[in-house]
């Protein structure tokens, strides 16, 4: 039958950006008219403003107010489970004196002019838009402000903002937003210097510990509007067979049995891209059908013939003999302080050690899925996208849309961990939707597509090599890494990793070591590498972090004594020293890497958990810490290691320094889903590869944790930044020290070290 | 031509026998909030209730429904426990990205409805099979002693 009802989820008038602009006449609502723009001080290329659209400040892009008495946030940052869009509109209510109950969260199409960089990874979002944000807020409360000195004909500095009031204390007299919302449209917007930023006494939500969502009653009554639940009526879906090998394409194809199945329409073939890739589809075959039922079955029922690929002989098993071997002959040295060599020979022990951290697929909950309309020569997309401006782009460019004409929705993901900043799954769409015009068609990927075909975590062989002296002092440290690189995935494949890969705790290691040396040997791509939540912190810190509390046990010395020793005294140092030309983008004079800061939030966690204790039989403690994102995090695992060589973790704690703490619960959460994920990761994470092909297909052979794996308690704790004013991330920073605590931890139950992950049954 | 009751009304659907609930739900019916996740019974994201107990709906075909309450996410809120259930995910702040969140709470309701007083072996047996990538796990198990707690005070 067909649907009985309309079930457009989407109003396109208000997510239309012309109508948006021009207000929404039937509410009542009015948008901040004039030009402006927050003044910029000079040329600045770092933090957001270094980002592709930079930092836009301008509040009628982001605001807007109702007669009724309700505030709108366009909220231009991806929501992924992150709750930027719940921590960015308490922040803005905050700098208004709003009332949270009037608060409402609009998401912003792709619209980089507008609203300035999108794209939401890097663990950025609030660390680039908490200021611009707050300014934009309190530029529209000053206009409020003045609305209300023109209407009581008062001096403004007599007015008070209090509860989504303004109010004249001298008079008595007070007026709701709401009733200044019509007033709006003949202020004028005032000059920067007259716009004073709340005191942080003031504060109602900001750094508040509280639970604020706009999200969570439509999450949990089933009501909230992810990708895959746009939905039109007359609506296609399509499922995609892809090259199981990386760099092959569809040569041909019989779809004579596809085509019998019940609700398959059309069988349509999609131009692949041979490596490099980039973003763009791999190319296969599409079965489109009247449900996705129809078009799963017909894409099983497809027979088709794929080309040979350079990398059909990719074998995880030989690949990470190659890693090894790599990894033990020098490289390309990215920082050399010292002498190694010199440190080595003379040294009264010397350590060394190799390490493996297999592929990852993100698997978000949702599996990629895009919609799109095209129509008199418009698209219109719809797609849980990290990254709207890129998917925009492209999508236009397969349809051959101008740009202006086309539009993205961003919809809620269903998790995101950088897989949805790549848009070969909305361009698909934008593909298909050009055989059927006028007719919303949805690409709906698989599980099985999803991992098959993901933008894979990098592979890593990590070397490190120490000298250590009679009292336990590291003398020498030498560390190699090797792993396939993301920009493999846009040009000829270096086989060395990028600036942005080695800046992730490789070669900014922070130690007080007089001889240090860090190589990268090359190793080529045979998958596409993709940003993986924390991205090479993870393979780095494993091996980093590990290495170090071997070097301890060596030393005979308590772990946490040990690293104190090698990380030094209380210092700053700009990570230019330590040859990171990155920095997670951000000026290395203002954000520099503090030893201090390090140091203190690890004596926190272990502290908070106890480090020292006596443990029942069979159980240890182990930690790690590790800088990225610019933040601080450390994490200490109890952990009991069962006769089978089942690991049950007792309790967790994490630590971490993150500068302001702006959403302090949100910020807590993050932290026990990186400690949850960290787990799986080490535990069972892997995608492998045979032939060219991934081995894995689904959740029962690529294990993410379940409840019964997740740690018995986690606690979190917030380290008071003090006068600290920098931002940190919060999404990625948590995940890459709990793999090594749990290696540490490990050794200690058990007297095995883990150099290899996953662990799976190496301690059966 | 199947005939299915889902959250208390009736609908007639001509698909074939062996599409799953899952599908027959969101892309026929236009019900939204149970969710894919895997399509093998791996995730728990398209969890839903056929008379009372939880199922997969991703490998449960339409067949297997006829002639049986069905109650998805959309319709768990009239049920007492049910709405306990997604009070005290709010309350606790379970949900990150939310998407396996309609499958928990799905699952918790159908635990609590059968023990109202679950330890914590028992909502790990039980939520083992709902996959959370985020790691919501630990705010699950609060906010299914809180939701536990709310409803023993109501009967009280």
């Amino acid at each position: 039958m067909k649907p009985s009802y309309k079930n457009f989820i989407f109003s396109k008038t208000n997510l239309d950006r012309r109508n948006f602009l021009k207000g929404l006449g039937t509410t009542g609502a009015l948008i901040l008219t004039a030009n402006w723009n927050w003044a910029q001080d000079g040329a600045q290329k770092f933090g957001g403003h270094g980002m592709p659209g930079g930092i836009v400040e301008d509040p009628k892009a982001y605001l807007k107010f109702n007669t009724d008495g309700s505030v709108i946030f366009v909220c231009a940052r991806s929501e992924m489970g992150q709750g930027i869009r719940s921590s960015l509109a308490l922040v803005v209510a905050d700098e208004l004196e709003a009332d949270w109950k009037q608060m409402r969260v609009e998401q912003a199409t792709g619209d980089q002019d507008l609203y300035g960089n999108q794209n939401t990874d890097g663990s950025r979002s609030m660390r680039h838009w908490y200021q611009p944000m707050r300014r934009c807020a309190a530029t529209a409360r000053t206009m409020l402000q003045n609305a209300a000195a023109s209407h009581w004909d008062v001096p403004a500095s007599e007015i008070r903002p209090y509860n989504h009031r303004m109010v004249h204390a001298k008079s008595g007299q007070q007026i709701s937003y709401g009733k200044l919302a019509g007033m709006l449209d003949s202020q004028a917007i005032p000059d920067s210097a007259s716009v004073k930023l709340k005191d942080a006494k003031d504060f109602k939500f900001i750094g508040k510990d509280q639970t604020l969502s706009v999200d969570n009653m439509n999450i949990v009554s089933g009501k909230a509007t992810y990708g895959a639940d746009v939905r039109f009526d007359n609506m296609l879906y399509a499922v995609v067979a892809r090259p199981p090998v990386y760099g092959s394409l569809m040569e041909s194809y019989d779809d004579s049995e596809a085509l019998k199945v019940t609700g398959v329409v059309k069988v349509i073939p999609i131009e692949g891209t041979t490596s490099p890739s980039e973003f763009n589809p791999l190319g296969g075959v599409a079965v489109v059908a009247e449900n996705t039922w129809a078009a799963i079955q017909g894409s099983k029922a497809l027979k088709i013939k794929w080309s040979s690929s350079p990398n059909d002989s990719y074998d995880s098993d030989t690949y990470r003999d190659s890693l090894k071997e790599a990894s033990m002959k020098p490289g390309k040295v990215l920082r050399n302080e010292g002498n190694v060599e010199e440190a080595f020979a003379s040294a009264d022990k010397k350590y060394s050690a190799s390490y493996y951290l297999p592929h990852f697929a993100h698997a978000p909950m949702e599996p990629p899925v895009a919609i799109v309309i095209l129509k008199d020569g418009k698209l219109e997309a719809w797609a849980p996208s990290q990254n709207p401006q890129s998917a925009r782009q492209k999508a236009a460019e397969r349809a051959g849309v101008a740009f202006e004409d086309a539009t993205l929705n961003v919809t809620l993901l269903g998790g995101g961990f950088g897989r949805k900043s790549k848009s070969d799954f909305v361009v698909e769409a934008a593909e298909l939707a050009k055989s059927f015009p006028g007719r919303a068609i949805r690409v709906q990927w698989t599980r099985e597509d999803d991992i098959a075909h993901d933008y894979l975590h990098t592979v890593s062989g990590e070397f490190l090599e120490a000298s250590l002296d009679k009292k336990g002092k590291t003398t020498g440290w030498l560390h190699r890494t090797v792993a396939p690189t993301i920009t493999a995935l846009f040009g000829p494949d270096s086989g060395h990793q990028a600036a942005f890969e080695i800046g992730m705790g490789v070669v900014n290691a922070p130690f007080d070591v007089p001889n240090i040396r860090i190589e990268n040997p090359p190793i080529p791509a045979h998958v596409r590498i993709g940003w993986f939540r924390s991205v090479s912190n993870i393979p780095h810190a494993f091996a980093a972090q590990s290495f170090i509390a071997e070097l301890a046990h060596q030393a005979g010395m308590d772990h946490q004594e040990f690293y104190f020793k090698l990380l030094g005294k209380d210092r700053e140092i700009n990570p230019l020293d330590q040859k990171d030309e990155w920095n997670h983008g951000e000026d290395p004079t203002i954000y520099t890497v503090n030893t201090g800061r390090i140091r203190r939030t690890l004596r926190r966690a272990t502290r908070e958990a106890g480090w020292g204790k006596k443990l029942p039989k069979g159980r240890g403690m182990g930690f790690a810490v590790h800088y990225s994102f610019v933040s601080y995090v450390a994490c200490v695992l109890e952990v009991e290691v069962q006769d089978n060589g089942n690991i049950i973790v007792h309790h967790a704690t994490m630590a971490v320094d993150c500068g302001p703490q702006i959403n302090p619960d949100r910020i807590r959460s993050q932290m026990e889903g990186s400690c949850v994920m960290g787990l799986g990761l080490a535990i069972t994470g892997e995608v492998s590869f045979k032939e060219g092909k991934a081995v894995q297909s689904n959740f029962h052979d690529y294990q993410v944790p379940r409840i019964s794996q997740a740690p018995k308690s986690i606690s979190t704790h917030l380290i008071d930044p003090g006068d600290i004013q920098e931002l940190g991330g919060v999404g990625e920073p948590g995940v890459p020290p709990v793999a090594p605590a749990l290696c540490n931890a490990i050794f200690v139950a058990t007297g095995k070290r883990i150099r290899q992950l996953p662990i799976q049954d190496q301690l059966a | 031509m199947h005939s299915i009751t889902l959250n208390g009304n009736t609908y007639q659907l001509d698909i074939p026998d062996d599409m799953p609930l899952l599908w027959a739900i969101r892309d026929v019916l236009g019900f939204t909030g149970t969710k894919f996740g895997c399509g093998l019974g791996q995730c728990g994201a398209c969890t839903m209730h056929i008379d009372g107990a939880p199922i997969r709906s991703c490998i449960t075909p339409i067949v297997a429904a006829v002639g049986k309450q069905i109650t998805t996410i959309e319709g768990i809120g009239d049920d007492p426990v049910g709405k306990q259930v997604q009070e005290a995910w709010i309350e606790e702040g379970v949900p990150q990205c939310g998407y396996c969140q309609c499958g928990q709470v799905m699952t918790a309701t159908a635990l609590l409805q059968r023990n109202p007083t679950p330890n914590n072996e028992e909502i790990e047996s039980t939520m083992h099979g709902n996959i959370c990538r985020c790691g919501t796990y630990n705010r699950i198990k609060t906010a299914i002693h809180t939701a536990s707690a709310k409803i023993k005070e109501e009967s009280a």
